[in-house]
């Protein structure tokens, strides 16, 4: 059932901690939003996830895996920015994720032309069949977003990651990529982990939404205690409302 | 309006930038026509006609010896020198600065050796050159070599640290490996960098060339120069400058042109 699991997570940068006794269970197939202030650990969380960094304790396991030490190729990865590669074409970014498994990163022959043929197919499906010889960056945010995910996804993850994908993105553009993204979804099966600061955003993508937050709070060292998931809500439930509230259990109410 | 917003229309900026060229040669013309007009054998200054007829001369007539014209021989063999030398250092700016640049042992281990080896005055250890590789062309190679490769290495080793580590993540994830994301992700982004690092360091590179061969050598541009000098023929010494300068021109644009050619992606960052 539990397709990723996040086990007893602590992280600390030296004695700082960051996040603390955090536990996840999520079912493949899940959107799951993550929202919460500025430096709370929502993207060190999705870093972990990641396997960017190994927590300081606890595990990650995806469909019962043994924890991963770096990245690859299970998990997929959209960045606010930097996404994509910008000495290669956009035809090229695609095909990438075929060839970068090769030993020298390069595919010949009838593998280079039918990989070639199924980027062209990949690009027109994210609409960006008419720039395919194109550099990224004659491309606009959004296109390059689209192009990023469009590469995340030929490399067929088992999760996405999306660090505020929409973030650089004017809010027109944002509502586009929304749709992108909402029918895609319903494509595929993909589990996909996004982190925003559009509380919005959150609602409208996810199925479940997690905040990440400091239940405890000291006043005179404000960085004594790490963030962990306060709030977990089944967005679909709407009639309902908040379905999940740890706030019993995480958060230190004062005396 | 401010000095600082004051900007010149196009003929005023490109009279601007002919005016020190035309300074250059007015002064020196009437320098010349000075010292000429109280002595006319004098040869520090000689006549701008001098100097072309002079050039005239080397460009074409070969050595009443050889027959040979010495000019182009010289410039072949300095050439070559300034090619081998250059090359090796870009090669290994190239492999050095990816290995320093990718993997975090191999920079624990050099980054501090070439910091270190990159304050070594090159011309300091001219003489150990001469010693051990003798006064043939390996010395005056070595010496380029040695002169510019640690400020390569150095350049390109910040470049590839400087590549955003999303995009070295993001390969990773599309299941690349170390040797994967060195040819694929960081190589062909370094080589733009590569051409402009090695436009900066023709410079030194000339500087280093044209000692190594005033010290010992029996052809090339610097030795000519260094050769006449005992004549005071400051025409020739001047034709040579010229030629020089005139020749790490063309170097530097055929570079640069290179590089927007070869690398349209990297866009104004050249």
């Amino acid at each position: 059932m539990s397709f990723v699991t996040v086990r007893n997570i602590f992280q600390s940068y030296g004695t700082r901690p960051i996040l603390e006794r955090v536990n996840l269970d999520v079912a493949e197939g899940t959107f799951v939003s993550i929202v919460g202030a500025s430096g709370c650990g929502k993207s060190t969380f999705l870093r972990l996830l990641l396997a960017e960094e190994r927590p300081t304790r606890g595990e990650i396991r995806i469909d019962g895996a043994p924890p991963a030490l770096e990245p690859g190729r299970e998990r997929g990865v959209v960045f606010q920015r930097y996404s994509v590669f910008p000495h290669m074409t956009v035809l090229d970014n695609i095909v990438a994720a075929d060839a970068f498994t090769r030993r020298f990163g390069l595919l010949f022959g009838a593998e280079r032309r039918a990989a070639r043929a199924r980027a062209a197919e990949t690009l027109d499906r994210i609409g960006l069949g008419h720039m395919a010889e194109a550099y990224p960056a004659a491309l606009s945010g959004g296109m390059q977003q689209r192009l990023a995910i469009g590469q995340a996804l030929t490399a067929r993850p088992r999760i996405l990651l999306l660090d505020e994908p929409f973030g650089a993105l004017d809010p027109g553009t944002r509502l586009a990529m929304h749709d992108f993204l909402l029918e895609l979804k319903a494509g595929t099966n993909m589990t996909v982990f996004m982190v925003t600061h559009d509380i919005e955003e959150g609602f409208k993508l996810g199925d479940r939404l997690i905040v990440f937050d400091k239940p405890r709070w000291d006043p005179t060292d404000p960085n004594a205690y790490g963030a962990t998931i306060t709030y977990d809500l089944d967005t679909r439930r709407r009639d309902e409302g908040i379905q999940t509230l740890l706030e019993e259990t995480n958060v230190h109410r004062p005396a | 309006m401010r000095l600082i917003n004051r900007k010149p229309g196009r003929p005023l900026a490109l009279f601007l930038m002919l005016v020190p060229f035309v300074a250059v040669i007015v002064a020196y013309m009437v320098g010349s026509d000075m010292r000429l007009s109280v002595n006319p054998a004098d040869k520090l200054l000689p006549a701008p006609s001098t100097i072309a007829d002079t050039a005239a001369r080397l460009f074409t007539e070969g050595d009443r010896r050889t027959g040979r014209v010495l000019l182009w021989y010289d410039t072949a063999v300095s050439l070559r020198r300034l090619g081998i030398g250059v090359g090796i250092a870009a090669l290994s700016g190239l492999v050095f600065g990816l290995l320093i640049g990718l993997l975090p042992h191999v920079r624990a281990g050099l980054a501090g050796f070439v910091a270190v080896l990159s304050m070594v005055p090159p011309l300091a250890i001219l003489p150990i050159l001469f010693i051990v590789f003798g006064l043939g062309e390996t010395s005056k190679i070595v010496l380029i070599v040695i002169g510019i490769t640690p400020f390569l290495i150095r350049d390109l080793s910040q470049r590839v640290i400087d590549i955003p580590r999303e995009q070295i993540v993001k390969a990773e994830t599309l299941g690349a490996s170390s040797l994967v994301i060195a040819l694929r992700v960081a190589l062909p982004q370094i080589m733009p960098r590569l051409i402009q690092a090695v436009r900066l360091s023709l410079g030194p590179a000339w500087l280093f060339l044209i000692a190594a061969e005033a010290i010992a050598s029996d052809l090339g541009l610097g030795y000519r120069i260094f050769l006449v000098r005992r004549y005071l023929a400051m025409d020739v010494i001047l034709t040579y400058v010229l030629w020089i300068t005139l020749l790490a021109f063309l170097i530097d644009l055929v570079l640069r042109w290179l590089s927007r050619r070869l690398y349209p992606w990297a866009g104004a960052g050249l």
